[in-house]
């Protein structure tokens, strides 16, 4: 008995011990800073499964861990993957915000640039039970009693609050008079307009599609310059709506990469995007490609980081 | 009705070739195994298993997840009742009772009637999950942050239960969990709190290094400590494997009102699995005739504390299948990384599910059925094999656990800082015994703390600052008067003279 005992003490051992090292040569980690079924979720798993199209990973894992603004999770990835050329942390317009809010002690200068990948439009949807058909009756609810129109989205200062902060000035409503409700991830958005908690909400359009299309959600607007193609959605602009809300997503990879490092896991991202998979979801989500690599994507996100810090402090949010 | 027996019967259909009964079974057995390690939960397995999903056919690979995700609530219990290392968070009411039973030589009831409990359970929330998945699903939704919130009010009021003989002590530790909670950034406003510029408070201490170092170290260290020279208690006591009638007549109770308190849970979106293991083991403790058996009255480990939270964490299990498939909302992690499995074959949870894929839907649900079956099959011929496990002298037992609880804690993000805080947080365990503070407070305030912070603050907002609004709704109003009920009643019992089972 005592035998049997410690030869399971052993397999107990080998397999922790196996749990603790899982970064094996061929294993990609991918850390997504929000909750599963989320559009960085989403942006995460497909470019997994593009990198393992081409061949560069055999496997890969996925890591969620959601909350302010996506710097939880950015303080984990630098936290664990010191010096990793496997790991890829997926970032977004919403990081750079949650960055500048929290100004927490790891920010993405603690990591290294990758690059981006896709632009994203925003919907804005009420459930199929609201009696709300178009913006125009959303604005008028809006501006009957600011406060009575609760908005779902994600985290405070994301770029989703800044859009319905935007849209709120558009129709002359002062920012602090806005009813904005945060949550930590997409999948509780959905479940707080579903249950009719809140007004409105809006969010990705590739997290919201399938609510669409089952006809639980109806969209009102979607937030793009111009209709996209294939998508019989008016925009915010067409309802009287002077606003855009774009979100970019892209990728930066673990601290202390070598520049060889770096490049290698640059070149193996952008092969990633010419994959069948890739090509493929940017066609399902509506995504817009907008690959940028280098010393051109840390000068872009420097820029978002002014850009989106200004319109902190114009909607009185920073 | 007929239609969803039929197609139920065709679900049975599917998942009883034999392919299909061998992916059950590989899933069942992963799963048991990662629930046995802390550190390495179901959503991390399913998530490094997701790839297969490119080679086996979507049936065979969701009916294999599910059985790794139940596998995994499973045997987190083994864990928690041997070792008095709860390996999640949903494990962690087993440990109190289960613990001490097995340090009674009651190790084999403790794991027996887990097992049978889990499948009690497991079955039962799947018949609700067939015949009432859409309507519970609607219910699931109507619950918003108010209603949360109010739950999180009942889950504080009757934590009472665990808080021992001493309200002082228990309520001192509550404290030091719910600060302990307050560490990393706020969830809301993304603000750091109390880091002390250390860079990795900033993401919060995880709750698994918490209940490890608090049971699983600060027990083994107390023991070199202060038990050492007691000379006949080198080997754990052994006693009977087998569940007596007694045990059975308290346990089945436990089973069903687990269930009871679990399945809704699960349903509800973002509902989580610790507060329904919390509200069994109160409901349990103050249900009991044996009061005295509990262990915050240091007593020998009353069974029923560990049939109501094992069946409870099993049922929300199963009910977290509800708004995944009917909705497509994940209502846990694992429940998330499910919904990416559906997606790698193209699928959407949500009502179209239903519609779309019926032989799919039902063959996942008729698995469930039978990765049940398969679970008992697998862990009652165990329990006597880890049950011996305490037969190791005590202080290899000890030695194992410590290594053990290192690697598990390690192995979550390979951080020497995580392994210094957890037996910090040890010794604190140890010092918080030595004086007869409870460690079971700490773990609970520490869970419930930031979730009740953000749904109250959500609330509010929705409510434009009206406190009132956990009184105007309808679910939360009838949770605050249940709250107010289980506070108020008992003063006002014993005012009148009568006195309830547990006081006299």
């Amino acid at each position: 008995m005592r035998k049997l005992i410690s030869s399971l003490f052993a397999a107990g051992l080998l397999a922790a011990g196996l749990a603790a090292t899982p970064v094996l040569a061929q294993t990609l980690k991918v850390m997504v800073p929000a909750n599963a079924g989320g559009g960085y979720d989403g942006t995460g798993r497909i470019l997994g499964k593009a990198l393992i199209e081409t061949g560069a990973f055999k496997t890969a894992i996925y890591e969620n861990k959601a909350g302010a603004g996506g710097t939880l999770g950015l303080a984990q990835f630098a936290n664990a993957n010191k010096g990793d050329p496997n790991a890829l942390l997926v970032m977004g317009a919403i990081m750079v915000t949650g960055v500048i809010q929290a100004n927490p002690q790891l920010s993405l200068a603690n990591v290294t640039p990758i690059a981006r990948l896709i632009t994203e439009y925003n919907v804005i949807v009420v459930r199929k039970e609201s009696p709300i058909k178009d913006m125009k009756g959303l604005i008028a609810e809006l501006k009957k009693d600011p406060g009575n129109v609760k908005w779902a989205g994600g985290s405070k200062g994301s770029t989703d609050h800044i859009g319905i902060v935007a849209i709120g000035r558009d129709a002359g409503i002062d920012s602090n008079k806005i009813n904005y409700i945060p949550f930590a991830g997409g999948g509780e958005v959905v479940s707080a307009l579903l249950g009719g908690h809140v007004t409105a909400a809006t969010g990705g359009y590739a997290e919201m599609l399938k609510y669409i299309q089952s006809g639980q959600m109806r969209a009102l607007a979607i937030t793009s310059p111009k209709r996209l193609a294939g998508l019989n959605m008016p925009t915010l602009v067409e309802q009287g709506v002077n606003v855009e809300i774009s979100n970019w997503r892209g990728v930066y990879g673990a601290p202390g990469l070598t520049p060889e490092q770096r490049k290698k896991l640059t070149d193996q991202v952008v092969a990633a995007t010419k994959t069948k998979t890739w090509q493929a979801a940017l066609k399902e989500n509506i995504w817009t490609p907008s690959v940028i690599t280098g010393d051109e994507y840390s000068r872009f996100v420097d820029d978002e980081h002014s850009r989106l810090r200004a319109m902190l402090v114009k909607a009185g949010l920073f | 009705m007929m239609d969803t027996l039929g197609f139920l019967l065709h679900g049975f259909e599917v998942a009883l070739q034999p392919v299909n009964l061998m992916w059950a079974f590989i899933g069942c057995l992963l799963g048991t195994a990662i629930g046995v390690l802390p550190g390495i939960g179901p959503a991390l397995t399913v998530a490094m298993l997701l790839p297969v999903t490119a080679k086996v056919e979507p049936t065979s690979a969701l009916i294999m997840f599910c059985g790794v995700y139940y596998g995994a609530m499973f045997g987190g219990s083994t864990t928690s009742i041997l070792m008095n290392t709860p390996g999640e968070s949903a494990s962690m009411m087993t440990t109190l009772e289960g613990n001490r039973m097995a340090k009674n030589g009651r190790a084999g009831p403790a794991l027996a009637t887990a097992a049978i409990g889990s499948f009690v359970a497991g079955t039962i929330a799947t018949v609700l999950l067939t015949l009432f998945a859409p309507l519970v699903a609607d219910f699931g939704l109507k619950f918003g942050p108010a209603e949360f919130f109010s739950l999180m009010v009942l889950a504080f009021v009757t934590v009472s239960a665990v808080l021992g003989a001493s309200m002082l002590r228990g309520m001192t530790s509550l404290a030091v969990g719910l600060a302990i909670g307050l560490v990393g950034m706020d969830n809301i406003s993304g603000v750091a709190r109390y880091t002390l510029g250390v860079p990795e408070f900033v993401d919060g201490i995880e709750f698994v290094l918490v209940a490890v170092g608090l049971f699983a170290v600060s027990e083994s260290l107390y023991t070199v400590l202060y038990q050492s020279g007691e000379g006949d208690s080198s080997v754990n006591r052994m006693g009977s494997t087998w569940m007596s009638a007694e045990d059975w007549k308290r346990s089945w109770p436990a089973w069903l009102r687990g269930t009871a308190i679990g399945f809704p849970f699960g349903s509800v979106p973002a509902g989580g699995a610790e507060i329904p293991t919390f509200l069994s083991y109160t409901t349990e403790r103050k249900l009991t005739r044996h009061p005295k058996d509990f262990s915050t009255e240091g007593g020998p480990g009353a069974i029923e504390g560990v049939a109501g939270p094992e069946a409870a964490n099993n049922a929300t299990a199963t009910g977290a299948m509800v708004p995944l498939l009917t909705l497509g909302i994940p209502t846990s992690a694992t429940a998330a990384i499910l919904i990416a499995a559906f997606q790698n074959y193209n699928l959407q949870p949500g009502p179209m599910l239903f519609l779309d894929n019926a032989p799919l839907v039902w063959g996942l649900i008729a698995s469930l059925y039978i990765g049940n079956v398969m679970l008992l099959i697998l862990n009652l011929p165990l329990v006597g094999v880890w049950a011996r496990l305490l037969s190791v002298p005590k202080p290899q037992l000890y030695a194992g656990i410590l290594v053990f609880a290192t690697i598990g804690v390690f192995s979550m993000r390979q951080s020497w800082f995580d392994l210094l805080l957890m037996y910090v947080i040890g010794v604190a365990g140890v010092i918080m015994r030595r004086f007869d503070f409870p460690v079971a407070p700490v773990i609970i305030g520490m869970i419930l703390g930031p979730m009740s912070e953000k749904q109250l603050r959500n609330a509010l907002a929705i409510a434009q600052g009206d406190w009132l609004v956990f009184f105007k709704q309808p679910i939360a109003a009838t949770i605050m008067g249940l709250t107010f009920l289980v506070l108020f009643v008992p003063i006002f019992l014993r005012r009148r003279g009568v006195r309830l089972s547990e006081d006299d």
